[in-house]
């Protein structure tokens, strides 16, 4: 396992060095300059200036390379200094957000607390809810139950979080008053009636989310089941006397979950991508809004890095329900 | 047959039907058979006989529905398994009743060492501890011939032989002593030399715990050197019922006659086709009025639309005459 993960580890450098410079190079063949957001009263002599400093006037491999160094070296050094108090990171030039012309790593750490609080737990809500409405789907294949169950994943499938998003605005907030219409991000959680205030303004986006996570979840749960449900393997243990809660909870669930977990692995980096039309409805101001804000100000450093962290995270998971998968079928062995 | 002591599992009138969307197949039609303590019954028919449906029937294996097991008894050391509630049911099924089914490939859990499904029954039924359990998993292993048994309780099946898991499943059969142990063609998987040894350590298990066995196969010769007694089963019903050696001298049932028929002669000539009952087995979609055999039997006559003649042994049928 161990020789496998060193090797994934080193192939990951090449592929991640092919997508940084293809992301490189489709974010350089966007319209645009850094120098439309300068108000028309600059002079061009400094507009120039500007442009010098921000380094946009070099050649293309010189700002790919430039890029690199400052996405690999100085932003980690910078990341170190901040921790540790020291000062290796001194007058490196750190990649710069055109808009804000302020450092891009930490305007990305600001916005990401939002995003991991209410998108992640929107995630963890889905499986928690996906996972025992598949099983209990499956066990109880064609009942009532399952038909309720094919009927809210088609609902969380097919229906656009930004309309179930306003129906749960126009519900619970206009009509029953219970949540607030807006996320509120600057509310810190000093004490037991901001925690609350906190879980209710998180509700909607959370329920929303979950809803459309847990639909698909909810699907590859049940046919995972289904599937191991006429297994051999499942008589045997009823042969053995095995009780049903054994039967279906260890014999089955353990086998139907190989699958299952990599499909939830692999869904992760979407959380660090946040959901933009639902960050958007709800006024969550995390990472998929900033990503907007950035497209929109043609903001060509925060787009890149943002969609390299994303191609990152996404490299890493693979890897994870790799090794997730290899640990929970014994018959998958890397060595 | 006389028997002195009662036996140790009688089945009487036993009906299972499938619910299908097509109508109702009747897959068992009134069987009725017993088997005596420390017995090998042997049970053979062509695929789609109803061998193996009537032995899930018997403990009521098969997922319901669509199977409905419509009237009979299973009376299993005096009590009626069809009438028992799931609790007791359950504390039949691996205890008193092992099962070895056909695959053994699939058979077994793939995510589980083989120690763990071993331990399951012993702590389910037993209620024996972790490590009293494990004690009792190695002893299994050792018994069913699988060497270093300690350590192999920790592998999982992919790391075992076709012939080395049905070992163990026939381990797990025998874990917690049944007094009946059904094994569905056992050895039907697994190629000829592994089923000889099969085949010699379950007659070795039976000679040193002397549980009964019923042996369910399509393989004539593997009842000829195993079974006492034997059971010939055609379109869900109990068609033949003797004893092994009166089976092979003198068969009664024009079906159980073609059966020994399509044996390939060792001595003489050599055959220039392998002979088959032409045609296939009866879909039974209703129960049994006249001879499920008619359509394929060349004894055929007239009143074969009238009766269904059933030959020999115990357990008569109400739907036809003696011999």
């Amino acid at each position: 396992m161990l020789t496998f993960t060193l090797r994934r580890l080193l192939l990951a450098i090449p592929t991640l060095l092919l997508i940084s410079l293809v992301i490189f190079l489709l974010v350089d063949l966007a319209p645009g300059s850094p120098a439309s957001e300068i108000p028309l009263t600059v002079p061009p002599e400094v507009r120039m200036k500007i442009l010098e400093a921000l380094g946009v006037n070099e050649p293309l491999h010189v700002r790919y390379l430039l890029w690199l160094k400052q996405f690999f070296w100085v932003e980690p050094l910078n990341g170190f200094d901040a921790i540790f108090g020291t000062n290796y990171a001194e007058g490196m030039q750190r990649i710069i957000s055109y808009q804000s012309r302020s450092p891009v790593f930490p305007l990305i750490g600001e916005r990401l607390p939002q995003t991991l609080t209410v998108i992640g737990t929107a995630y963890l809500v889905g499986v928690l809810i996906a996972l025992p409405i598949g099983i209990y789907s499956a066990y109880k294949q064609y009942s009532l139950f399952d038909q309720f169950g094919t009927m809210f994943a088609m609902i969380g499938f097919s229906v656009p979080t930004f309309f179930t998003g306003t129906l749960f605005i126009i519900i619970f907030a206009v009509w029953l008053g219970w949540f607030p219409t807006k996320y509120d991000t600057t509310l810190e959680v000093t004490d037991w009636d901001s925690f609350l205030t906190q879980l209710r303004q998180m509700a909607m986006p959370v329920m929303v989310l979950g809803l459309a996570n847990a639909a698909a979840i909810s699907r590859y749960m049940r046919s995972s089941m289904l599937e191991n449900m006429s297994q051999d393997y499942v008589r045997t243990a009823r042969a053995k006397g095995m009780d049903e809660r054994t039967v279906v909870l260890k014999h089955v669930l353990r086998n139907s979950l190989i699958p299952v977990v990599t499909v939830i692995a692999l869904g992760i980096p979407s959380i660090f991508g946040g959901a933009i039309i639902t960050e958007n409805l709800f006024g969550v101001n995390g990472i998929g809004s900033a990503l907007i804000q950035a497209i929109r100000g043609n903001d060509l450093p925060m787009v890149q890095t943002l969609a390299f962290i994303f191609a990152i995270l996404i490299v890493a998971f693979n890897l994870i329900a790799d090794l997730l998968y290899g640990m929970l079928d014994p018959r998958i062995r890397y060595d | 047959m006389a028997e002195q002591a009662l036996p140790v599992l009688d089945v009487r009138g036993l009906k299972t039907v499938f619910r299908t969307r097509g109508g109702e197949i009747h897959a068992v039609n009134d069987v009725s058979f017993h088997l005596n303590r420390g017995e090998v019954l042997g049970v053979v028919g062509e695929s789609g006989s109803g061998k193996s449906v009537t032995m899930m029937s018997l403990i009521r294996l098969l997922p319901s529905p669509p199977a409905d097991i419509r009237a009979g008894q299973v009376v299993l050391n005096g009590k009626d398994l069809l009438q028992m509630d799931a609790e007791d049911l359950r504390h039949v099924r691996g205890a008193k009743v092992g099962f070895v089914f056909q695959d053994p490939m699939t058979s077994l859990n793939p995510v589980f060492t083989i120690g763990s499904q071993i331990m399951e029954p012993l702590r389910a039924h037993m209620g024996m501890t972790k490590a009293a359990a494990a004690a009792r998993a190695v002893e299994l292993l050792e018994l069913v011939g699988i060497p270093d048994a300690r350590k192999r309780l920790k592998a999982y099946p992919h790391q075992f032989s076709g012939g080395m898991r049905q070992r163990v499943m026939i381990a797990i059969a025998l874990a917690c002593d049944p007094d009946v142990l059904i094994a569905d063609e056992p050895t039907t998987a697994l190629d000829v030399t592994i089923q000889a040894q099969i085949l010699e350590l379950m007659k070795e298990l039976r000679r040193k715990l002397g549980m009964a066995i019923i042996w369910i196969t399509h393989d004539l010769g593997v009842i000829a050197g195993i079974a006492d007694r034997v059971l010939v089963m055609y379109g869900g019903q109990v068609v033949e019922h003797a004893p092994v050696g009166e089976l092979f001298a003198n068969p009664q049932h024009p079906y159980t006659r073609a059966l020994l028929k399509t044996i390939p002669k060792i001595s003489g000539a050599r055959e220039a086709r392998l002979k088959v009952i032409e045609g296939q087995p009866p879909i039974m979609t209703g129960a049994p009025q006249a001879c499920p055999f008619r359509a394929r039997c060349e004894y055929r006559h007239d009143p074969c639309e009238k009766v269904n003649p059933l030959r020999r042994g115990g357990g008569w049928s109400s739907s036809g005459p003696g011999p």
